[in-house]
């Protein structure tokens, strides 16, 4: 498989129509890992770092979940490339920014992600769309055991899987979930959210990791301790939080809709009249009134099964995908031009707000 | 309780607290959350560490660690306070006395509780072993020791013969 053909695919995360809890958009773990006896790839020497990138290559490309994937270095790959895949969630920043000697394995439906080189040898990634925490472990889970067979890790009885930083030692488990939290943050809750679920243990990031911002009011949940606990606990206190944060935001949602309702539906309202008649549009507020549709499409305001295409758009309106649809480099203004006239294609056909069930009120 | 602490910049209750330590003068600042945010305080991926680090470099253990050098790959505790990395695996082993106190302020526990993977361990203790044994049968051989030599063989036989059904189960 190419990458231009994997690219040309639409990306695992575009697939929640069907889920039945649409708050969380996707639920995310990986793992770090490291070889027995190397130096961790901050550290090791190019060739050392060559050397490491072979032997992970050949092991990580020989699993099942991997029989059809794409593998390349990240020297192989353009920038533009590297933007799109950090746009998807399939590799970092902080891999795309890799000295030589990195590389990423990615299976066909983009589910599984295999970093190499980034902060350890392996960052192993899985993705579903929807709330799946039990169903992304046990799939990176056998991933991860598939490549025990082949891969001496570095472990020790007492830290566990021996990462390149001490944070992340034991399980070296990351889950995350991406959730879509527009009544909190409209109501300006979010800040009293992220104290409490600091105070759980968890970490609230926005949607392209640390320092990004939360536009389109997506955040980012995560466990921040790896030690001193199984994985099973970590996933099942981290999905007690995030039913937690539900609960706030359904709630956050109900008041909304009790008390103001015309604003809120005056909002989304007008966020679906800019889509449909924008001419020059910036990512961060395609987000934004993508955001709202969606929350319009939680309240009954328009089809559930437009849900779909809102997710989809979410990753086809950054920059990178924006780029993509054309051959010449375009400068930022002629993006948020090309933006605008996606947007305005997609919901020519989106059906109308149906407001009825407010003005009952 | 008492009454809560001010912001040092403003007047509003101060949730913030920092403490520094500047050529050996330590330095204490209370501040409110936006005063913090403003002063880019609770930046959780460059401060926590540093916070953490601070910590661990008051305790004595720490001081004694100063100097060590990773047999490994050659790290030292000085390039760990640059880049919050460590060098390789065998680091943990190198710095343990500087890691322990660390790792009580960032995780919930000091012992690993999680997955282990069984399979790479048993093969690493049998690959170890064989060399052990080749190395053995190698000298019995240099210095004449045949009926050695022949329990050797045996051994490095059996193992690898454990080993071979290890890696196809």
């Amino acid at each position: 498989m190419t990458l231009a053909s994997l690219l040309a695919t639409p990306s695992e995360l575009t697939d929640t129509a069907s889920s039945k809890c649409a708050i969380v958009l996707m639920t995310r773990i990986r793992l770090a890992r490291n070889l027995a006896g190397k130096s961790f790839p901050g550290w090791a020497k190019e060739k050392e770092r060559n050397a490491i990138l072979a032997a992970c290559r050949d092991a990580v490309s020989a699993t099942t979940q991997m029989k059809r994937s794409v593998s390349t270095t990240v020297d192989d790959l353009s920038d533009l490339e590297k933007q799109i895949l950090v746009e998807r969630h399939l590799i970092s920043r902080e891999l795309s920014g890799a000295k030589s000697g990195a590389g990423v394995i990615i299976s066909k439906d983009q589910a599984f992600s295999v970093m190499i080189n980034e902060e350890d040898h392996l960052r192993i990634q899985t993705m579903r769309a929807g709330f799946q925490l039990k169903k992304t472990w046990n799939a990176i889970n056998d991933l991860d055991s598939a490549l025990e067979d082949k891969l001496d890790y570095a472990f020790s009885p007492t830290l566990g899987y021996l990462t390149a930083c001490p944070t992340n030692l034991g399980t070296g488990m990351r889950a995350s979930a991406m959730m879509h939290l527009p009544a909190l943050v409209i109501s300006s809750q979010m800040e009293k959210v992220v104290r409490a679920v600091n105070q759980l243990g968890m970490v609230v990031r926005g949607l392209f990791g640390e320092g990004s911002d939360a536009s389109g009011s997506i955040f980012q949940i995560s466990n921040q301790t790896t030690l001193g606990e199984s994985e099973e606990d970590i996933i099942k206190r981290l999905g007690s939080v995030l039913n937690s944060i539900i609960e706030h935001e359904v709630n956050a949602r109900a008041r909304l809709m009790e008390n103001e309702a015309s604003k809120l539906s005056d909002k989304i309202g007008r966020a679906y009249g800019i889509l449909q008649n924008c001419h020059l549009l910036s990512s961060g507020e395609a987000m934004n009134l993508l955001s709202l549709v969606r929350l319009g499409i939680d309240l009954g305001m328009f089809p559930d099964d437009s849900r779909g295409v809102i997710d989809r758009l979410f990753i086809e309106a950054q920059p990178g995908h924006i780029q993509h649809t054309t051959k010449h480099d375009l400068e930022s203004n002629e993006r948020d031009t090309l933006r605008a006239e996606k947007l305005r294609t997609e919901f020519a056909s989106f059906s109308k707000p149906n407001f009825s069930h407010n003005s009952q009120n | 309780m008492a009454s809560p602490l001010k912001c040092d910049l403003c007047t509003k209750p101060a949730t913030v607290h920092l403490t520094q330590i500047v050529n050996n003068k330590v330095h204490k600042v209370d501040l409110c959350e936006a005063c913090a945010q403003a002063k880019g305080v609770t930046d959780p991926s460059g401060f926590s560490l540093a916070d953490l680090l601070l910590k661990a470099s008051l305790t004595p253990e720490a001081t004694v660690a100063e100097g060590l050098r990773c047999e490994h790959c050659g790290f030292t505790q000085t390039d760990f306070k640059k880049h919050g990395r460590f060098g390789c695996p065998h680091c943990y082993d190198t710095f343990k006395g500087m890691i322990e106190p660390m790792l009580d302020n960032m995780h919930k526990g000091t012992t690993h509780t999680g997955k282990v993977p069984h399979k790479a361990l048993d093969r690493k203790l049998l690959t170890d072993r064989l060399s052990k044994l080749e190395g053995n049968l190698d000298d019995a051989i240099k210095s004449e020791r045949y009926e050695d030599a022949a329990r050797f063989r045996d051994e490095i036989h059996q193992v690898k013969q454990t080993f071979g059904q290890k890696l196809t189960s």
